[in-house]
C-alpha cells in the first residue's frame, strides 16, 4: 500500500499538475482536491501548490485561506497531518497562521524566475528527512511576493528552534529577512517554502537535476513506515 | 445606507518598496520636499441598516481577520458621515 497525497486546486492554481506528477514519480498516489471540497478524502498528507489563487487579490493567499477545503485542512494540520506549501501554498499557510510571519512583494518589485541555490537547514521535518542538514540544492524560484517577514521575536524563535528549513544562498532574491526561503512549524509536519521542488524531479527539465524529489520521497517514507 | 471606511497600512517597521518607488519618482515630476511615501489600501463598505455598535464590532472583526493581515498591517475603521458621502458623489 502506498500513501495518498492530496493536491488542492484553487481558482488560479498553476502547479497542481506538476505537483501531482512529482508525487507519482516519488511513488505515492496523488489525490486531486478541489477548493470547494468540505473534506480531505482521507488523504495522508496535503500539498498546497504554486500559482495565483484568486488572482492574488487583497494579499497573496488571503482569499484562498478562507476556502471550504481549508477548514478541515487547518484543523487536521494542527493535529499532525503533514502539509507542504509551495510558493502560493506557503503564502496561504502564513495567511492561515499555520506558519508564523507573512509574505510581501519582492523588495525589487520585479517578478523573479531563476534557478536558485538553497541550503537545507533542517532535515528532520516530515518533508525534508531525505536531505542532509547543510546540503546545498538547486531548484527553480518564480514569484512576485517572495519576501518573508516576521517580527524580531518570531525570527529569533525560528532561528533558536531550528525552524528555518531552507535558506537562500548567494544573492538574496527578494529581501527575505535572514535569507529565509522556507520554514517549518514546531511539530515539523507543516513546511512552507517559496522555491519549487516539484519542478526539479526529473533530469530532463527544470534545473537538470532532481534536487526537489527528496521532498516527496521524504513524506512517502514517513507515511509508509508510520 | 451608511459607508464605513477601513484603511489598511503596512506597519511602520515593514519596508514598503512600492511607496519608495513612488517617492523616488516625485523629484522627476517636479514635486520636491516629500521625504517619504507609504502606500496603503482603502476599503469602502456600504452597510445595509444602521451602523450601530454591533455593526461596527463586526466590521472590526472583518478588518482584523480578512481585510488586514495584522502580522504586517495596521488598520483603522471609521464611519463616513452622510454629508461626506454626498460630497464625494458630486
Amino acid at each position: 500500500m502506498t500513501a495518498r497525497i492530496g493536491v488542492v486546486t484553487f481558482p488560479g492554481s498553476l502547479d497542481d499538475r506538476d505537483t501531482q506528477r512529482a508525487i507519482r514519480i516519488a511513488g505515492a498516489e496523488p489525490v486531486a482536491l478541489w477548493h470547494k471540497d468540505k473534506d480531505l478524502k482521507q488523504v495522508d498528507a496535503v500539498v498546497l501548490c504554486g500559482g495565483f489563487s484568486y488572482g492574488d487579490y487583497l494579499r497573496a493567499g488571503a482569499i484562498a485561506r478562507f476556502s471550504p477545503v481549508m477548514e478541515p485542512l487547518i484543523e487536521q494540520a494542527k493535529a499532525g497531518l503533514p502539509v507542504l506549501g509551495i510558493c502560493n501554498g506557503f503564502q496561504i499557510l502564513t495567511e492561515a497562521h499555520l506558519l508564523p510571519g507573512a509574505m510581501l512583494g519582492n523588495d525589487h518589485l520585479h517578478f523573479i524566475c531563476r534557478d536558485q541555490r538553497l541550503r537545507v537547514e533542517n532535515a528532520e521535518t516530515s518533508w525534508t528527512s531525505d536531505y542532509r542538514a547543510g546540503q546545498e540544492i538547486h531548484i527553480p524560484l518564480k514569484n512576485m511576493d517572495g519576501r518573508y517577514v516576521a517580527d524580531g521575536y518570531t525570527l529569533d524563535k525560528l532561528e533558536a528552534e531550528g525552524r528555518v528549513a531552507f535558506r537562500y544562498l548567494g544573492l538574496n532574491p527578494n529581501g527575505s529577512l535572514n535569507d529565509i526561503a522556507g520554514i517549518t512549524n514546531e511539530a515539523g509536519n507543516v513546511v512552507g517554502l517559496m522555491p519549487h521542488p516539484e519542478h526539479a524531479v526529473e533530469p530532463l527539465i527544470g534545473t537538470g537535476r532532481t534536487d526537489g524529489l527528496p521532498f516527496f520521497t521524504s513524506i512517502l517514507k514517513k507515511l509508509v513506515n508510520a | 445606507m451608511a459607508r464605513v471606511v477601513v484603511d489598511v497600512m503596512l506597519k511602520p517597521e515593514i519596508l514598503d518598496p512600492q511607496g519608495q518607488a513612488v517617492q523616488r519618482a516625485l523629484p522627476r515630476l517636479g514635486f520636491d520636499g516629500i521625504s517619504d511615501v507609504r502606500q496603503g489600501k482603502r476599503f469602502e463598505l456600504e452597510v445595509d441598516g444602521p451602523v450601530d455598535e454591533a455593526a461596527l464590532a463586526r466590521i472590526h472583526d472583518l478588518a482584523e481577520s480578512f481585510l488586514a493581515n495584522t502580522v504586517i498591517e495596521d488598520f483603522t475603521v471609521k464611519v463616513e458621515e452622510a454629508a461626506e458621502v454626498a460630497e464625494a458623489a458630486k
